[in-house]
């Protein structure tokens, strides 16, 4: 049974098909099952094509930000689209320092994202300290204080290389809702 | 010219000359001994050492006298047997630049603080405050400045090392 992408669009006659080839399904594997093979990819579709990072810009690596959201890059047409308030954001884009003053303010940002949320570490800085390893005042990277999905590498990193990290956060985000989250937290 | 009045432009010597009279023992000149320095005329840099206890006398002459109007930075250095606070005050007339630097000793470490002097050198006495611990009498607000409030060590200090190191 294949469920996507008919399920946006069909005929009568697919439909038909579509429809019991679904009934048959809820039957045989249950209705949790189904109804995530059904919505599924229509969440990962939707949720890939607009992830919205918070417009939170750290340090030097949020010039590299600016630079892929210009003409050259334009991140914007992979929906990469920086909001200003965190309860409208997906991405927790972190780029630069974290200084140990603003580890509250941060954690309290990333709890204000309604889920399912995911979190870049971009730069050095944001993965290990970068430049301020041992530092007496600097994070020594941003795993220390919450979950990471991806982290790229780079002292800046260059704007290709935070389209191609966005990329790999898409597959991220497809693996997930594929899996299913029907019913469940 | 009455001895009341300000200079506006003081010249190295004139600097030299009147803190010389009006601080005889406790403020003393350090030389440039270097051999391509200027001669003494068209010199702009002057060094002083002086003593913590008159420290605010100073500072007040040379702001009401001698016109050093602008504080350029108070900063600290730690020799480890003592600390240092070095103050750097510049004459916007003549371009003279005034270094004074003040030994503060280990088991007490305070000294005046030229906040009413120079209101530029608020935030300067608070971070040279919280990086090294020195304590600045007199100063309005003395807390901690950019690092949290919670620290309880003072990092540009020898004694204070990172995980890397011994």
């Amino acid at each position: 049974m294949n469920l996507y992408p008919h399920a946006i669009g069909m005929s009568a006659d697919e439909f038909m098909s579509w429809s019991s080839a679904m009934i048959d399904n809820m039957v045989s594997a249950g209705t949790k099952r189904t109804v995530n093979r059904l919505t599924g990819p229509v969440w990962a579709w939707a949720m890939r094509n607009s992830m919205h990072p918070l417009h939170f810009g750290l340090a030097c690596c949020a010039i590299e930000m600016a630079a892929a959201s210009a003409p050259k890059h334009d991140a914007e047409r992979l929906g990469i689209i920086y909001r200003s308030s965190p309860r409208q954001t997906d991405v927790l884009l972190v780029n630069g320092w974290i200084s140990k003053k603003l580890v509250p303010n941060l954690r309290r940002l990333y709890e204000q994202m309604p889920g399912p949320k995911w979190v870049v570490a971009m730069g050095e800085c944001a993965i290990s300290g970068g430049p301020w390893y041992d530092s007496y005042n600097i994070v020594q990277g941003m795993d220390q204080i919450m979950p990471v999905d991806v982290y790229i590498p780079g002292c800046p990193i260059k704007p290709d290389a935070m389209i191609d990290g966005f990329l790999l956060l898409q597959k991220k985000i497809d693996a997930y809702f594929k899996r299913g989250n029907f019913m469940e937290d | 010219m009455s001895s009341d009045a300000k200079i506006e432009a003081p010249s190295y010597n004139d600097v030299k000359a009147l803190v010389a009279t009006k601080f005889p023992k406790t403020v003393s000149l350090r030389e440039n001994t270097k051999k391509n320095s200027r001669a003494d005329n068209e010199k702009r840099r002057i060094y002083f050492k002086a003593d913590r206890k008159v420290l605010l006398e100073l500072c007040t002459y040379l702001r009401d006298k001698l016109n050093f109007e602008h504080a350029s930075s108070v900063t600290a250095v730690d020799w480890v047997d003592h600390m240092e606070v070095v103050y750097h005050l510049s004459n916007y007339f003549n371009g003279m630049l005034l270094e004074i630097s003040v030994d503060v000793p280990l088991d007490d470490l305070t000294v005046d603080s030229v906040a009413n002097v120079w209101g530029g050198a608020n935030w300067h006495e608070r971070e040279a405050y919280e990086l090294f611990g020195i304590v600045f009498k007199g100063h309005p607000k003395l807390e901690r400045l950019l690092t949290p409030k919670y620290y309880e060590f003072y990092p540009f200090r020898k004694s204070y090392k990172l995980r890397g190191q011994e």
